[in-house]
């Protein structure tokens, strides 16, 4: 098995490379010829101490709201069968790339002091005033990160839900248990390993959230994200950047570390059915209602702040969309449409590959350990020698989505050398963000293969190449693509990883979408929105396209 | 997991890795031109072009026609590294010092104008035409950092509110705190934006270090709205900008009344906005360029230092970035003649800027935010 080692190592080195050596480049520097006092004298201000709490508050109260607001879509689209439902998953994806900028615009439209909400409820009720101010409170950060992370519990425990053989449930309401004692004994604790999972991402994202506290919350609600952008850029006080960049760190690590015991007490081999088996069509009317009724509703949730934004693109008919192929000004930075989406597709395409071939790496390397291991295999294997050892892999996967973007790409410009301004460094950064979700995506239905089935298969004379195509890969591929998904939705909305590297122009759509709002005018406001609304359209499309992708024969 | 199994997985890895590098290398896309040795190639008459790298902010824009002149009198080709905003580009610039990522870096604007000096990123070079260019902006005497262009960080207001409302828009500072005017104003954070720090500064020019907070106090009393950025503050809070806002007053630039009207497909002949242009109520941001130490192809910097002070890129300084050319023989395009210049902006010198940029912007958040 060295050769499973040598594999196992890929991810590592990647993390190696173009994570931990910059890190440790940029912490170096900011650390260089301070003294340790001055930086617990940082710890122990009042200051930071409230931003933290502040940071974790906010964080934790997002996280718990899109939990409950996206598990009844996870159950609708995991055990229904119905038209569209492709469309609705791509659909919901769509908030989770859209620039925090546009966003906002958008949430300003709606709900703004002369927003649609308020106008219309000043007519209604012939007020005065507007009677709605939910922009720059924790209202509109939490209605943000709900809208932003939705998919993210959706996908995750939706995924792990399709392949939950029903009959576990079924058993229980057979020996009497009501529909509610069933859902609370059984189907929610084997529920438990994804519904952790998405938590964590969920809570990663908005415990370093930027954008979205910044512009919907206001300046008065700063994080630690904001705190360190703050210090690197504008005050450009490293020491301090770097130890709460640190700070940031400790916390994901041991959020992650206590995850994985969690998760490996959580998880347990189970009887995973394909989709096929699993699903049914709305049957009886109240089942029609209720679904439809909470499509509805998520519908309007999701859809509302997209579809304003489309709405407000036609405003001048096709003109803004006209406008955005004609170089006006004869600029040197004018970037057409068609390579702008060239560019997007091309660095979320090569994410796409390079995030989901490590993260599967990332995932089996971790599985490896908790498998019941031949005395071959355990004298082999150095990762097994070490149990505890794949408990802090599995948290330091995750740390790249804990880390301040600003931290580390001041970090890539000490440590990368030439490669510094290659714009290659575009899908690796990308890359760094997006494999933690295939690792978690992955990973819960990896544990869930019942060891015997491929026992099972190894004693029938499968090679080990078909156990894994024939075991393995079904009942894997619909959380691989899960992950695949996630990864390419990331790139295609860049998540600030555009700071991460002095670029040459190869500009993406957001990038373009970035410029145009950066000067004043009408046009430039519309083209934006042109160019959100193709942000849209394209990624839409390729998600739908991707989601029909099937592995072999495999109805997953 | 078998060894068959691994070797599979371990190919797949392999040419997963191999196409995200090919498609992560720049195709066909027209900048990127193979760097020829000076050494190499059969034809010895042409020498093959040489390169040049900018490193600048995200704003940086220029006419390609202008830039091709550029490259092709001087027999190079420019990369244009565009590196975050002013203050980001400039901490990478800094933090590559020694092993520097461009040949030129252009965008040091007056409040982070010490910061790079004492970084000693620059190497001194003085364009033949400095000469020509005003005291006033030349604020390195060594130049090491040359001006190229500035402007004025200003209120503008909506007219047609203030219209329609029949009251007088503000004319200074002060009127800002006045009842009429409650709950009509955003500013940017200085803590996260350029704008909303070159205001801080207007109000400290104005009032002076020992008052300028009691200024703020009193805009916080009168309703002041903060948001993060420019972008915000313009499209998402401004009675005129995006939808849904319905500030009538916000900190932005002398010339946005202007850029509305170029921006507006010939629908404006006036602006829908105008500016607070009282004494201090502005702070004029100036803008540099300057050779990197270090740089691989420093004899091309120095030249496009030049170029930038040349009346070609002068002249498009103003459609493309919308801000003034420092060279004041320079012609300004017709629209700018909506573009209003304050008399007497707020003056606040770089050495004082960085030496209290920390502390100023410490109290102006306990200040407002708190």
């Amino acid at each position: 098995m060295k050769l499973a080692n040598a594999l196992f190592i890929l991810p590592l080195a990647f993390l190696a490379a173009f994570y931990f050596y910059p890190l440790a480049a940029i912490l170096r520097i900011s650390f260089a010829g301070e003294s340790a006092r001055g930086v617990w004298e940082l710890f122990t201000d009042a200051y930071y101490a409230r931003v933290l709490g502040w940071t974790i508050f906010q964080a934790a109260l997002s996280t718990l709201l899109t939990l409950v607001a996206a598990f009844p879509a996870a159950y609708i689209l995991a055990r229904y069968d119905f038209r569209g439902a492709a469309l609705l998953r791509a659909l919901t994806t769509i908030p989770f790339l859209m620039p925090t900028i546009v966003v906002a615009t958008a949430f300003s439209a709606l709900l703004g002091p002369r927003g649609s909400v308020n106008l219309a409820l000043m007519q209604c009720f012939q007020l005065e005033k507007p009677p709605l101010a939910i922009l720059n409170t924790l209202w509109a950060i939490l209605l943000a990160h709900t809208f932003y992370n939705f998919t993210i519990v959706m996908r995750i425990v939706g995924g792990f839900w399709a392949n939950l053989d029903p009959q576990f449930e079924n058993a229980a309401r057979v020996l009497g248990a009501s529909r509610a004692r069933a859902f609370w004994h059984v189907t929610l604790p084997l529920l438990a390993p994804a519904i952790v999972a998405a938590a964590l991402l969920v809570f990663i994202f908005d415990f370093t959230s930027f954008g979205v506290v910044l512009i919907l919350g206001g300046p008065r609600l700063a994080t630690l994200e904001v705190e360190i952008y703050r210090q690197t850029v504008n005050l450009f006080n490293l020491p301090t950047a770097a130890a709460l960049s640190l700070l940031q760190l400790v916390c994901t690590f041991a959020l992650m570390f206590a995850y994985t015991r969690l998760q490996a007490r959580l998880a347990q081999p189970l009887r995973l059915r394909p989709q096929a088996v699993v699903r049914r069509h709305l049957q009886s009317a109240g089942e029609r209602i209720g679904v439809g009724g909470y499509l509805v509703a998520m519908l309007f949730f999701l859809m509302t702040p997209l579809v304003s934004i489309v709405v407000a693109s036609f405003a001048e008919g096709l003109g803004y969309y006209a406008e955005l192929f004609v170089n006006r000004r004869g600029s040197i930075t004018f970037v057409p449409p068609i390579d702008a989406v060239r560019h997007s597709l091309l660095f979320a395409g090569a994410t796409v590959l390079l995030a989901t071939a490590l993260g599967l790496i990332a995932a089996y390397s971790l599985h490896a350990n908790d498998r019941q291991p031949s005395s071959a295999d355990r004298r082999h294997s150095f990762l097994r020698r070490f149990p505890s050892v794949i408990h802090v892999l599995d948290a330091v996967y995750m740390l790249p989505l804990g880390t301040s973007a600003v931290t580390l790409g001041f970090g890539f410009i000490l440590a990368l050398g030439d490669l510094r301004a290659s714009v290659a460094l575009v899908p690796i950064a990308h890359t760094l963000v997006a494999f933690p979700f295939v690792v978690r995506s992955v990973l819960p239905i990896l544990r869930s293969i019942q060891p015997h089935l491929r026992q099972a298969a190894q004693a029938l004379g499968a090679s080990p190449a078909r156990v894994w195509r024939e075991i393995d890969l079904p009942i894997i591929a619909r959380a691989v693509l899960v992950g695949a998904v996630f990864a390419f939705t990331v790139s295609m909305g860049e998540f600030g990883a555009t700071a991460l590297v002095a670029r040459p122009e190869m500009p993406t759509i957001p990038v373009a979408i970035y410029r145009f709002l950066g000067q004043p005018g009408a046009i430039n406001f519309g083209q934006a929105l042109a160019l959100a609304t193709i942000l849209m359209l394209v990624s839409a499309a390729a998600i739908v396209a991707m989601e029909r992708w099937r592995v072999g024969d495999a109805e997953f | 997991m078998s060894k068959s199994n691994l070797f599979l997985l371990a190919l797949l890895v392999l040419v997963f890795v191999l196409a995200g590098c090919a498609a992560a290398t720049p195709t066909p896309a027209p900048t990127a031109t193979p760097i020829t040795a000076p050494t190499a190639g059969p034809r010895p008459t042409v020498p093959p072009p040489g390169e040049l790298v900018l490193m600048s902010h995200d704003s940086f824009a220029a006419s390609e026609s202008v830039i091709k002149e550029f490259e092709t009198v001087n027999n190079v080709k420019l990369k244009i590294l565009k590196s975050g905003d002013a203050g980001t580009a400039l901490n990478k610039a800094i933090l590559a010092k020694g092993n520097p990522l461009a040949d030129v870096f252009f965008g040091v604007d007056n409040t982070f104008l010490s910061r790079a000096l004492q970084a000693d990123l620059f190497e001194a070079y003085k364009p033949a035409s400095a000469s020509q260019i005003p005291a006033a902006f030349a604020l390195d005497p060594d130049f090491r950092l040359t001006p190229v262009d500035y402007g004025d960080v200003c209120l503008n207001y909506d007219r047609a509110y203030f219209q329609k409302k029949g009251i007088e828009p503000p004319q200074t500072l002060d009127d800002l705190t006045k009842p009429a005017y409650k709950g009509l104003v955003v500013v940017e954070n200085p803590a996260t934006s350029s704008p909303g720090l070159a205001f801080l500064l207007a109000t400290i020019g104005h009032f002076g270090k020992d008052k300028y907070l009691d200024f703020w106090k009193a805009l916080r009393a009168n309703d002041l709205l903060v948001t993060e950025g420019w972008e915000d503050a313009y499209y998402a809070k401004s009675s005129w900008g995006g939808k849904g806002g319905d500030r009538p007053i916000v900190v932005s630039y002398a010339t946005s009344p202007a850029a509305e009207v170029f921006f507006s497909e010939g629908k404006l002949t006036e602006p829908p906005t105008g500016n607070v242009l009282g004494d201090g109520a502005c702070f004029r941001q100036i803008e540099f360029v300057g050779v990197l130490k270090g740089a691989k192809n420093a004899a091309a910097a120095k030249k496009f230092v030049e170029f930038m002070l040349s009346t070609k890129f002068q002249e498009d300084v103003p459609t493309q970035m919308f801000v003034f050319p420092v060279m004041p023989s320079t012609k300004l395009p017709d629209f700018f003649k909506f573009a209003e210049t304050p008399k007497k902006p707020a003056v606040v010198s770089a050495a004082d800027i960085d030496a209290h940029r920390d502390a100023w912007i410490k109290a102006w958040t306990e200040t407002v935010l708190r």
